[in-house]
C-alpha cells in the first residue's frame, strides 16, 4: 500500500441548504519519497485535500489511508498524535507564535510528544542549523524576514523526524528570491533526507520544483502527471 | 506526562504580554481573599478574647446572688435583699457534693493608704476558698487561712494594679498598708488576670477575710451576711448537678415551701460565656461567607478573561493542535493560566489580609489572630476558583476544530 492512498473522498461544506461540494471522489495515491505538487485556482479543492490528507480536518465520505492505517474514525487525539510524529506542516503565513523565540517554537512538537527539555533543546537547536539560522535561535517572528520566519516553520515541520511535510503555498508571502530558497531547500530535503513533499501551490514555476502535479479543478483531479525535467 | 514547568513557562508569558489585564483580574481574588482572612481574623481573634476572659473569671462557676425585696409593691432588684450567710456557704461546700470549692463575699470600696501613696479599690472579704473559685494563683505570699478568717485578723491579698498604684516597684509582702485607717499587713499578691468581659480591672482588688470584712471595716450589715456566694463545680460536668444540689439545699436552708418564689439566685455564669463566645463564632463564620462572596465574584472576573483569552488566542491553539498538541494539552494550559492568576491572588491577599490583621491588633487595638486554618482556607479556595473558572474557558479551547482555529483572523 502506499504511504498516502484516499479512497472516493468526499468533503461537503454546509452552506444554506445545499452543501458545497469542495471535493468529489478523489482517489489519489503518493507514495514514499515522492515530491508532489497540488495545483488549482483558489476555490479548487486543493487545501480542503490538503488538510484532510493532513489529519486536520475530517472527510464526509470517503476512504483515507496513511501508511495502511485507516485514517476515518480516528479520535481527535489519535489524530493530534499522527500529526505529531508523521506530519510536518508549513502555511502560507507561517503560523509561528508570536512573542515566543524561534526556539521555543521549533521545540512545540517536541513538548507534545513529551521529550525531555535537554534533548528537546538540542534537536531543536540541530534543525535551526540545518535550515541556516544560527545566531536567529532567540530571535522572535517579528525580528525574522518572511524567509527566515519560513525556515524557522520548517524547522518546526522536521524537529519530530516527520516523514511527510506538507505545504500550503510556503512561498505565497515571500519575494522570487527568497522563494526559489524556500523552495530548493524543499528539494534537498526531499533529495537528501528522503522526506515525502506534498506542496499546495497556484504559481507553475513554483510546482516546477516537484516531480508530481496533481491539478484540481472544482473538487475533482483533472490531471496528475510526472515532471519532466529538462 | 505533560511537562508542566514548560506549561508554567507559557502561562506565565500569556499572562505578562497582558500585565494590566492580568492585574485587574488578580484584584477580585486579592480582594476576596484578604477580605476573608481579615474577617476570620478578627472572628477568631473577638472569641479567643472571650476565651480568655471566661477563664480569667474561672471556669465551671456558679454564683449565688440574694433575691430582690419588696418595697411597698415595688421589687429592688436582684441582690438587694440579705438572705446569704456564710453558714449558707459552708453548708454547700459540705453538703452539695458536685461542688468543690466555695466563697461567700462580703465587698466594700475602700481608700487603700501606704505611706504617701492611696488609692481607691474594691475589697472583698472572703474565704480562703476564693483562689480555688477563681482560679487564681499567688505570684508571692501565702493565701489568708481558715485561722484568719476565725480570728478576723488583719492581713490582705493585692491584685497586682494595687501593688503597682502603692508600692511602685517595692516588694509588697510584710508590708503594712491602711484601708479605712485600720491597719492590714500584706501577705500575699494576686496572679495578674487582665480585664473582665465588661472591662473591669480584674486586678484592681483586695482581699481580707471575711470575717474581718464584716466585723471590722464594713460593720454595718447583719452578722454573717454576705452579699454573694461563688461556688465552683468540680468539672464541667457538674456543673447542672451542683447548680440542681445548691438550689435544693438553700430551698431547705430557707424554709422555702413548694411553688413559692426563692429568695435567692443561682447563676450559671459559664453558660452566659459559653453563649458570648458561641455568637463571636457565628459572627466571624458570616463575616468570613460575606468575604467569600468576594472570592466568587473574583472566580467570575477569572472566567471572564479566560473566555476572552481563549477567543484572541484561536489561532495559537490552532497552531499547537496542528503540531500535535492533544486535548488535555489545551485544556492545561488554559487552566493553568487560571490558576497561575488565582494563585498569585490569593497569595497576594494573604499577604494583604495578614498584614490587614496586624494592622488592626497593633494600631487599633482588634483583636485578630491569622489562624492557618484560615490561610490554608482561603488559599484552597482560591485554588478551587482558579480550576473551578478556569475549567470552562479551557474545554471550549480544547473542542475547536484544528483547521477553524488556524485560519481564525
Amino acid at each position: 500500500m502506499s504511504l498516502i492512498e484516499t479512497r472516493h473522498l468526499t468533503k461537503i461544506y454546509d452552506v444554506g441548504e445545499e452543501g458545497v461540494h469542495a471535493l468529489k471522489d478523489i482517489s489519489v495515491s503518493i507514495e514514499k519519497g515522492e515530491f508532489v505538487a497540488i495545483m488549482g485556482p483558489s476555490g479548487s479543492g486543493k487545501s480542503t485535500f490538503m488538510n484532510i490528507i493532513g489529519c486536520l480536518d475530517q472527510p464526509t465520505s470517503g476512504e483515507y489511508f496513511l501508511d495502511g492505517r485507516q485514517i476515518r474514525g480516528l479520535t481527535r487525539d489519535e489524530l493530534a498524535a499522527i500529526r505529531n510524529r508523521r506530519i510536518g506542516f508549513v502555511f502560507q503565513g507561517f503560523n509561528l507564535l508570536a512573542r515566543t523565540s524561534a526556539l521555543e517554537n521549533v521545540q512545540l512538537p517536541l513538548l507534545y510528544s513529551h521529550v525531555p527539555p535537554r534533548e528537546r533543546k538540542e534537536k531543536s537547536l540541530a534543525a535551526l542549523e540545518m535550515m541556516g539560522l544560527e545566531g536567529r535561535e532567540y530571535h522572535h517572528p517579528n525580528q525574522l524576514s518572511g524567509g527566515q520566519q519560513q525556515r524557522v516553520a520548517i524547522a518546526r515541520a522536521l524537529v519530530n523526524n516527520a516523514p511527510i511535510l506538507m505545504a500550503d503555498e510556503p512561498t505565497g508571502n515571500l519575494d522570487t528570491k527568497t522563494s526559489q530558497e524556500i523552495m530548493e531547500l524543499l528539494v534537498g530535503l526531499n533529495r537528501n533526507a528522503g522526506t515525502t513533499i506534498i506542496l499546495v501551490t497556484h504559481e507553475p514555476d513554483i510546482a516546477a520544483f516537484s516531480r508530481r502535479i496533481i491539478r484540481f479543478l472544482d473538487g475533482q483531479v483533472i490531471s496528475d502527471e510526472e515532471v519532466k525535467k529538462s | 506526562m505533560i511537562d508542566i514547568a514548560a506549561t508554567l513557562k507559557i502561562a506565565l508569558r500569556a499572562l505578562w504580554v497582558n500585565k494590566m489585564r492580568s492585574t485587574l483580574t488578580m484584584l477580585g481574588i486579592i480582594i476576596g481573599v484578604s477580605a476573608v482572612i481579615l474577617m476570620l481574623a478578627v472572628g477568631t481573634g473577638v472569641s479567643r478574647k472571650v476565651s480568655s476572659q471566661i477563664s480569667s473569671i474561672g471556669s465551671n462557676l456558679l454564683i449565688v446572688m440574694p433575691g430582690s425585696t419588696t418595697q411597698g409593691g415595688v421589687r429592688m432588684g436582684g441582690g438587694t435583699q440579705s438572705t446569704l450567710t456564710k453558714d449558707d456557704a459552708d453548708a454547700i461546700l459540705r453538703e452539695c457534693s458536685a461542688v468543690s470549692a466555695v466563697a461567700p463575699i462580703h465587698p466594700g470600696t475602700a481608700q487603700v493608704v501606704y505611706g504617701n501613696q492611696n488609692w481607691s479599690t474594691g475589697i472583698q472579704g472572703t474565704t480562703p476558698g476564693i483562689l480555688e473559685v477563681k482560679d487564681c494563683g499567688l505570684t508571692a505570699g501565702r493565701n489568708i487561712s481558715e485561722q484568719d478568717v476565725r480570728s478576723a485578723t488583719k492581713v490582705c491579698l493585692l491584685g497586682q494594679t494595687v501593688v503597682d498604684n502603692l508600692f511602685g516597684g517595692m516588694d509588697p509582702i510584710g508590708q503594712v498598708i491602711r484601708i479605712r485607717k485600720i491597719p492590714f499587713t500584706v501577705i500575699g499578691v494576686l496572679e495578674p488576670k487582665g480585664q473582665s468581659l465588661s472591662g473591669q480591672d480584674q486586678d484592681d482588688i483586695v482581699i481580707i477575710p471575711l470575717s474581718t470584712a464584716q466585723k471590722k471595716l464594713f460593720g454595718r450589715t447583719i452578722p454573717g451576711v454576705v452579699r454573694i456566694i461563688m461556688v465552683k463545680a468540680g468539672s464541667s460536668e457538674d456543673l447542672a448537678v451542683a447548680q440542681r444540689q445548691v438550689t435544693d439545699l438553700l430551698r431547705q436552708r430557707h424554709r422555702i415551701g413548694p411553688n413559692k418564689e426563692e429568695d435567692f439566685t443561682v447563676m450559671n455564669l459559664t453558660q452566659v460565656l459559653d453563649m458570648a463566645q458561641q455568637t463571636a463564632k457565628t459572627f466571624a463564620l458570616l463575616l468570613g461567607a460575606i468575604a467569600s462572596v468576594s472570592l466568587l465574584v473574583g472566580g467570575i472576573g477569572i472566567m471572564n478573561i479566560m473566555l476572552v483569552s481563549v477567543t484572541e488566542r484561536t489561532r495559537e491553539i490552532g497552531i499547537r493542535m496542528a503540531v500535535g498538541a492533544k486535548t488535555w494539552d489545551i485544556r492545561i494550559q488554559f487552566i493553568i493560566e487560571a490558576l497561575t492568576l488565582s494563585m498569585i491572588g490569593g497569595l497576594i491577599g494573604i499577604l494583604i489580609g495578614s498584614g490587614g490583621s496586624f494592622l488592626l491588633s497593633a494600631v487599633f487595638e482588634i483583636p485578630s489572630v491569622v489562624s492557618f486554618f484560615s490561610v490554608l482556607l482561603s488559599f484552597s479556595f482560591s485554588v478551587l476558583v482558579g480550576i473551578f473558572f478556569g475549567f470552562y474557558p479551557a474545554y471550549k479551547a480544547s473542542l475547536l476544530n484544528p483547521i477553524d482555529a488556524l485560519r481564525f483572523e
